[in-house]
């Protein structure tokens, strides 16, 4: 292997970082496309690949299986699966690279969730051989819900389909057909094989029909600057900051992170949910003064006028508020093996704000392989998406999900086993 | 390519830790800090310092001493405690191991690393504390790159690697029953390269040992161990004086040196950028079966 992957001291002290996830079926080759993405950016170190490749050997494969550097759980070596998400790094001189392998069994669908509810890009995986498949619609499906903003189609497996161009055209047709009952803002396809590495990070030799950039390449170029709403104010308050200190007598801080928008001294600000305003005094961080905080960044915000604020508040510019309401409409994911109850009543946390809330009514489920609503079944189980109404025990402070994706979301809790049982999106 | 409105990955990171901190601060009611006096826990007590500026950090330090530290760190440890005014609880494994609790591992790769799980959990116990944060990243090993940022441990102080909670967008769950408890990880997303490059931009200092410097080691399992009271030096080995640093700081007994030259932190971020072995390789505790570290965190280990 080469000797560097580019980085020193003095440059690249500043790069941006990409999360992105990827998604498929089972034995669609993720691991092993990870696998490949970290070997051949020169992101695996000797020992980590001397070990696998003796892992191999073991088990009689005949190549090095790349797939062995994320099954990280005794259980997915053993049994050839990836049951929870497993985060990846790396880095190349253009980007920082955060990777969620999730899950490809239905089984783990809850964990894929969690894996995409951060992710910035999508990488959906499809078997050249199968075609687009029902977990293909299923995944395709959760990440157009859970916005993510940019969606790649990694049509895998070429070298067993003979490199053939219209296998892969026919694919991506049917994909697109699929994806046009979806909102995906930024769609890509990419013709590759993961374990023999064409158009992974290298061009493919094999199919110079394709004209398009290579994966790598789109992972380190797609634009992700505009994908954080810097617009619409909000800073939900996390904690009070109050020393009580001879050198502090009487500061007093609200501490944060910025959901969105851009926050100055000066500003005219409304506290929620009181409707108090007044100005921000300062936007304090360790080393002095910021002079603007803008998501995702974590500052502390001191008022002019000493006003009632805690935990769960929120602060937004006057002239632009958020919705303010105990009636939520969400599309929820159902995370438990325990059925959603309804009218039952269950914990509930909305950015820094806990509060009880009631199902009042689930309007449809959603069928994820053709979109369909079902509206004569509404029993919502394990992986099960719907469209449900709530109405919670305070008001909350949201915007829709597709405009905020930290003040549109929410998690509901089974408060008897305290387990986070509901991922829900504000429509 | 940047907007005006972008953070560098240093800065995303960090917002994302002190975030994480705080959270522990809202959440839990007796939350402490795992303190080693390596350079994860340093970066960690340093973003805990920002997250409450300019008040002070509300929870105390733990740390799980072997009693086979290297005299460097523990050094370190106090003056920074000191400097930053917490209280500093120290759960020893000597006082474990005296209370006949668990028994010395024998023979020469005999190793204190996997008894700190019960004076931990002890010491969880003792305190009433329901949250520990903890400075673990996923880049290190392959059974922590599956943990949450918020880690649910029952009334055993056991992880369930294969059920664990869903954990979406910043939304953390730290709900829990009486005698349940949480590990966190605020800087679950920084890899060894982040972490130097954060020192360097945040002029953090750290433990001598870190640096090159020349030292008395011998080769173990293809490892360089330092020669200390706590371990002993088989016939068939040698001792020699070789120019070293070290990527990790644990027990005397079990993390191994590099050689190196690195003497400053920007000499050891080149040397980290281009390393070719992977920062825990030279930890023997990692290494005992390619399960070591799934099974003792199930257990509780940190």
């Amino acid at each position: 292997m080469e000797e560097t992957n580019g980085i020193n001291s003095k440059t690249y002290m500043d790069l941006e970082i990409l999360r992105f996830t990827t998604v498929g079926s089972v034995d669609d080759g993720k691991s092993t496309l990870i696998g490949r993405l970290l070997f051949d950016s020169k992101s695996i170190f000797d020992d980590q690949y001397d070990a696998i490749k003796k892992s191999s050997e073991h088990n009689g494969d005949s190549t090095v299986n790349l797939a062995l550097l994320t099954d990280g759980l005794r259980a997915e070596r053993e049994q050839g699966i990836t049951i929870d998400v497993a985060y990846r790094y790396f880095a190349t001189p253009k980007r920082k690279f955060i990777i969620a392998d999730t899950p490809g069994h239905i089984q783990y669908t809850r964990n894929m969730v969690t894996g995409a509810s951060g992710a910035r890009l999508a990488i959906i995986l499809i078997d050249a051989r199968k075609g687009v498949v029902e977990q293909t619609s299923r995944h395709s499906f959760i990440a157009s819900l859970l916005k993510i903003p940019h969606m790649v189609v990694c049509i895998n497996k070429m070298d067993l389909v003979d490199w053939d161009r219209d296998t892969y055209e026919r694919i991506k047709k049917q994909f697109k057909s699929f994806a046009s009952k979806l909102e995906i803002s930024d769609l890509r396809f990419v013709p590759i094989s993961a374990l023999k590495g064409d158009n992974v990070v290298k061009r493919s030799k094999n199919m110079d029909w394709f004209d398009g950039p290579t994966l790598m390449y789109l992972l380190e170029t797609i634009h992700i600057g505009s994908d954080l709403n810097h617009v619409d104010c909000r800073f939900p308050v996390q904690s009070v900051i109050r020393p009580q200190s001879a050198k502090y007598p009487d500061y007093r801080s609200y501490a944060g992170k910025v959901a969105g928008g851009v926050f100055k001294a000066g500003d005219e600000v409304m506290v929620l949910p009181s409707g108090f305003t007044s100005k921000i005094s300062s936007i304090d961080g360790y080393d002095g003064e910021i002079k603007e905080a803008f998501a995702p960044m974590a500052v502390s915000i001191r008022l002019e006028d000493e006003i009632d604020i805690s935990r769960g508040d929120m602060i937004v510019r006057v002239n632009n508020v958020p919705e303010i309401s105990q009636d939520i409409e969400l599309m929820i994911c159902w995370l438990s093996e325990k059925p959603m109850n309804h009218n039952g009543k269950y914990g509930i946390k909305h950015t820094t704000k806990d509060a009880r809330c009631i199902i009042r009514d689930i309007r449809y489920k959603v069928n994820v392989n053709n979109l369909h609503r079902i509206e004569d079944d509404k029993s919502v189980g394990l992986n099960d998406i719907a469209r449900v109404s709530i109405r919670t025990t305070q008001p909350f402070f949201f915007d829709k999900y597709s405009r905020n994706r930290t003040t549109g979301s929410v998690i509901l809790i089974d408060e008897g086993t305290n387990e986070t049982v509901g991922a829900g999106m504000v429509i | 390519m940047f907007s005006s409105y972008n953070l560098s990955h240093l800065g995303e990171l960090e917002a994302e830790a002190i975030y994480v901190i705080r959270e522990v601060a809202a959440q839990f009611e007796n939350p402490v800090l795992m303190f080693s006096g390596g350079k994860d826990s340093i970066t960690i007590c340093h973003l805990a310092r920002k997250a409450f500026h300019p008040a002070k950090i509300p929870f105390s330090f733990l740390h799980v001493d072997t009693g086979h530290n290297f005299p460097e760190t523990i050094g370190f440890r106090d003056q920074l405690v000191k400097e930053v005014g917490v209280h500093l609880i120290i759960a020893s494994v000597q006082d474990t191991i005296d209370s006949g609790k668990v028994s010395e591992e024998k023979g020469p790769n005999a190793s204190r690393n996997a008894l700190q799980t019960t004076t931990l959990l002890e010491a969880i116990e003792e305190n009433k504390f329901d949250a520990a944060i903890g400075g673990a990243r996923r880049d290190e090993e392959k059974a922590r790159a599956k943990e949450r940022f918020f880690s649910h441990r029952d009334e055993f102080g056991q992880w369930d690697p294969k059920n664990q909670r869903a954990e979406l967008w910043s939304i953390f769950n730290g709900r829990k029953n009486v005698g349940e408890h949480f590990r966190v990880f605020p800087l679950s997303n920084w890899t060894e390269l982040d972490v130097w490059q954060y020192m360097l931009q945040e002029k953090l200092d750290m433990p001598s040992i870190y640096f090159s410097h020349k030292r008395k080691v011998f080769v173990r399992n293809g490892v360089f161990l330092a020669d200390s009271e706590f371990i002993t030096v088989k016939d068939n080995e040698t001792l020699e004086e070789k120019t070293v640093r070290f990527r990790t700081i644990g027990d005397m007994t079990c993390t191994g040196a590099i050689e190196s030259t690195a003497c400053s932190i920007e000499e050891v971020i080149e040397e980290v950028a281009s390393a070719r072995s992977a920062e825990r390789g030279g930890r023997m505790d990692d290494q005992r079966t390619e399960a070591s570290m799934e099974d003792r965190k199930k257990e509780g280990y940190f």
